[in-house]
């Protein structure tokens, strides 16, 4: 073990840890608002009950969200230095504009929107609401065209051994980043559909409180159903950008290992690294990965074995992360397909109910397997093609990383333990109740359970 | 002025801008366990910051996005060499972060009184070691020609260190009760009184030290001594926090939170131009100290982000400002969210 492992170890940890938070605050953000303008709108106390309900979740979400964030936006000074002072020029500036765009707009908001209640009009209120959401979601398209530009780096120029600027437009409109970015608020929609969907039915399973849930669900449903198609649509595309930029990916994902025409998908392979070959090869579809990476059957496909070793990423988790994703992706479209069919009579669909309560955690696992794919696939590199990860890590020692991490390990598990426990908690409790004028009165503080 | 010199001052300003705000959250966190008698005073202090204190962070977020942009190889060399100081502060940042929205939410007083530590911790390190990593920066580091660190992290705790953190610890101890005052009424609003009139008479002795010692531990003088209109910054510091004794006095806390601001801003300022043009200096050979200029990003970046900068900063300071307006009532016991 040495400070390059266990920096990889401890980036891995805390953007996956992060990424936990992060797509609940993208998409609930959104439903908050649009429960908020819905009471704005028609004056539906129900509407105001269902935006502190599900704002009360957002904020112990966000709060985790926050505070794990500041942490990676210093661990590329702290244990990536020399990819750092390569990249800054470009990758720097990318953080800088999210943080002065993007964090500013929701952290101030945020406060305004947890403390305004009494301070402003309803309908500015509730534009607040859209202040925030619109802040997190754009915070994702800068990090995002970050992150994109470490997949497929455009627009610069190596002078005096670092990247330097040359066409920032290049940079922010690259195809990379536009459906990276596309493709992962979908994802973080979907999960928070499935979320909604999942604690709605939880309360609709219990028959309580069951108008409520029923519109929270069929709001879930709506949005689940659009972004699981959306997100589809665009996974394929994805793939299909990174058969353009990232071939040594997209032939591990695939687990893909002779350049081949008209290459076949299978339903299932077991890749076998040491052999290059697959051991297991099931159900091949002619074509069809021609198809879905060049949208031509006929296009020729590059394998592994056309690169050298040194360049391949590890096979065997970027192809279980992509088939695990995708394969989730059909689930989602089927649970809410299927949902819209039954979206009238939902009480009478118990075993569907219990279905989607235990479907919660699904999507979180597909995001977190969608990023394992996306940044294990990259190696060996760092920035694709251009600075290899093992040649970026900070010249520190291996102790003090190691303590880090282990500091890391533990504080982000008992956070993380709170944070889920506090959010099962509340989801759990449903509602104020309506004897408890007070809770629902607009104006009332929002929180009123603290001691 | 070049691009470079205009980010050495940005840069300093957008740190300057951070203590200044987040400073007072980490003052009240500080003085949580003298002052927060009981659970209502605690409560009071809590949601005294409560719908600030997550903006004003993020002025350190973009201090340190910026140092990325401008600055990369400072970046680099800055938090890998400070590694662990930096690595405190963050733990100490994620536990005060989310101890204000979890503390409230179980009614359980062991759970309680994790987080009540958690935010004491979570303010008053961060305070200290700011302190004593810009006591160290403006020392110099010894970081060698490759930019690699050579010292031992313990010797950052040196007098002239420690020294900065107790001078930062008492500046946010100052602003923080000053804000409380400003925020709270009642017993409380007397007790934080109190404390600022107490910890003046200190802050102004360590600050005299620290300006001293500054004499004999760093070059910062050096650029004072050429172009000796430059010491008007000190002289504003050292207005700021007369002012601030004397409009505590008068009860004027408006005037008084603005003045305890200028000293931070003063403070901030007053070692950012002593270390002009130098950003990281070695301390074992000026040669391999990381200036404005030989670590800077190519000019096509600097402009770009200037251009983000002058867009976005005064945006930024307008919303905030009206945020800060917003909330700049007594907390009312009766509506308390935290
Ligand atoms: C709900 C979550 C979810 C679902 C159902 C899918 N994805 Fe996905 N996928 C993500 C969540 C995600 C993600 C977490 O958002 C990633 C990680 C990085 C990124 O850009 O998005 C991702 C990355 C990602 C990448 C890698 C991009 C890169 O390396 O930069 C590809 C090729 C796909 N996806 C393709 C698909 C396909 C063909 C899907 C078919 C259903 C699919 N994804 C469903
Ligand atoms: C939030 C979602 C993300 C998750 C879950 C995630 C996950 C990971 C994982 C698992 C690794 C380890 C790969 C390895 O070393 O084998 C990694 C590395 C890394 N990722 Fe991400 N990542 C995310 C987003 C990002 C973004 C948005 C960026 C850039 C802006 C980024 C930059 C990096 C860097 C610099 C490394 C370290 C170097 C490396 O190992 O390649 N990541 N990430
Ligand atoms: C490794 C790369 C990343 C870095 C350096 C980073 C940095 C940060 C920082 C500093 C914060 C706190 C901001 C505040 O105080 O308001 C934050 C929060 C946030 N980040 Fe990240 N982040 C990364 C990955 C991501 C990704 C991949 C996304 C979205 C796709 C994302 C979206 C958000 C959002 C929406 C928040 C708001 C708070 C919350 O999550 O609950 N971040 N991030």
């Amino acid at each position: 073990m040495d400070a390059l492992f266990l920096s990889r170890l401890q980036f891995a940890a805390t953007t996956m840890f992060h990424f936990l938070f992060v797509p609940l605050t993208l998409g609930l953000s959104i439903m908050v608002a649009w429960m908020e303008t819905r009471y704005v709108k028609t004056g539906d106390e129900t509407y105001l009950k269902m935006t502190k309900f599900w704002g009360k979740l957002f904020l112990i979400n966000f709060a985790v969200g926050v505070v794990t964030g500041i942490t990676l936006e210093f661990q590329f000074g702290t244990n990536w230095s020399i990819y750092s002072a390569y990249v800054g020029d470009i990758f720097g500036s990318l953080l800088a504009i999210e943080a002065t765009a993007a964090f500013f707009l929701e952290s101030t908001f945020i406060g305004v929107w947890i403390f305004g209640w009494n301070k402003l009009s309803k309908k500015a209120h509730a534009g607040v609401a859209w202040l925030i959401a619109f802040g997190s979601n754009l915070s994702a398209v800068w990090i995002l065209i970050a992150n994109a530009w470490m997949q497929s780096p455009v627009g610069f120029t190596i002078r005096d051994g670092r990247a330097e600027l040359v066409d920032f437009v290049a940079v922010i409109t690259q195809k990379f980043a536009i459906v990276k970015f596309i493709h992962t608020v979908t994802a973080a929609y979907v999960l928070t559909a499935f979320f909604v969907m999942g604690i709605s039915a939880y309360h609709l399973l219990k028959k309580q409180h069951i108008e409520f849930f029923t519109r929270s669900f069929r709001a879930g449903l709506t949005f689940g159903l659009v972004s699981s198609l959306v997100v589809f649509i665009l996974g394929d595309l994805n793939g299909v950008v990174v058969a353009e930029k990232q071939p040594t990916k997209l032939a591990a994902m695939e687990s893909q290992w002779e350049t081949q025409t008209r290459a076949p998908l299978y339903l299932f392979s077991w890749p076998d690294e040491k052999n290059e070959r697959n051991a297991i090869e099931i159900g091949a579809i002619p074509g069809a990965l021609s198809f879905l990476t060049k949208h031509d059957i006929n296009a020729e496909v590059r394998g592994l074995k056309d690169f050298p070793p040194d360049e391949r990423p590890p096979v065997f988790i970027t192809s279980f992360a992509f088939k695990g994703m995708v394969g989730l992706g059909c689930v989602f479209i089927l649970l809410t397909v299927v949902g819209w069919f039954k979206r009238n009579k939902l009480l009478e669909n118990p075993k569907y109910l219990k279905i989607m309560m235990y479907s919660i955690p699904l999507p979180y696992l597909a995001v977190q397997l969608g990023w394992l794919l996306t940044e294990i696939g990259r190696q060996p590199w760092i920035v694709y093609g251009l600075i290899r990860t093992s040649d970026a890590v900070s010249p520190i020692s291996t102790s003090q990383v190691a303590i880090s991490l282990i500091g890391f390990i533990v504080v982000y598990s008992l956070l993380g333990i709170a944070g889920f426990s506090l959010i099962a908690k509340y989801a759990i409790k449903g509602p104020d109740s309506d004897d408890s004028e007070e809770d629902i009165q607009p104006g009332a503080a929002l929180d009123t359970s603290a001691a | 002025m070049e691009l470079q010199s205009i980010w050495f001052f940005l840069w300093g300003l957008l740190w300057a801008i951070f203590f200044m705000t987040d400073g007072y959250d980490f003052g009240i966190g500080t003085l949580y366990p003298i002052l927060g008698k009981n659970e209502e005073d605690k409560r009071v202090m809590i949601n005294a910051i409560g719908p600030l204190w997550d903006g004003n962070q993020v002025w350190l977020i973009t201090a340190g996005g910026v140092t990325f942009a401008a600055f990369p190889i400072v970046y680099a060399v800055m938090f890998s060499s400070l590694y662990t100081a930096l690595m405190l502060i963050l733990f100490a940042l994620i536990i005060r972060g989310v101890s204000f929205e979890f503390r409230g939410k179980i009614d359980n007083p062991r759970w309680i009184k994790i987080w009540d530590t958690c935010i004491f911790v979570g303010s008053f390190l961060p305070a200290l070691l700011f302190g004593v990593a810009f006591a160290n920066i403006f020392k110099g580091i010894p970081i060698d020609e490759n930019g690699i660190f050579q010292g031992n992290v313990l010797a950052l705790f040196n007098p002239y260190g420690l020294l900065g953190g107790v001078l930062f610890v008492m500046l946010f101890v100052q602003h923080g009760a000053i804000w409380l005052t400003i925020k709270s009424d009642g017993d409380l609003h007397e007790n934080a009184m109190r404390i600022s009139r107490k910890t003046w008479p200190i802050l102004l002795s360590v600050a005299v030290i620290f300006l001293v010692y500054t004499k004999f531990a760093t070059n910062l003088y050096d650029n004072y001594l050429a172009n000796p209109v430059l010491l008007l910054v000190v002289l504003l510091t050292v207005a700021g926090l007369l002012g601030s004794r004397i409009f505590m006095a008068k009860q004027e806390f408006f005037k008084a939170w603005f003045s305890s601001a200028l000293t931070i801003v003063g403070t901030i300022f007053f070692g950012v131009i002593g270390l002009f043009p130098n950003l990281f200096p070695s301390s074992l050979d000026p040669a391999y100290s990381l200036t404005a200029f030989n670590a800077s990003s190519s000019p096509l970046t600097l402009k770009i982000m200037l251009v983000v900068v002058v867009i976005f900063v005064p945006v930024i300071l307008a919303y905030q400002i009206w945020a800060y307006n917003l909330f700049k009532t007594k907390v009312n016991k009766q509506e308390m969210t935290y």
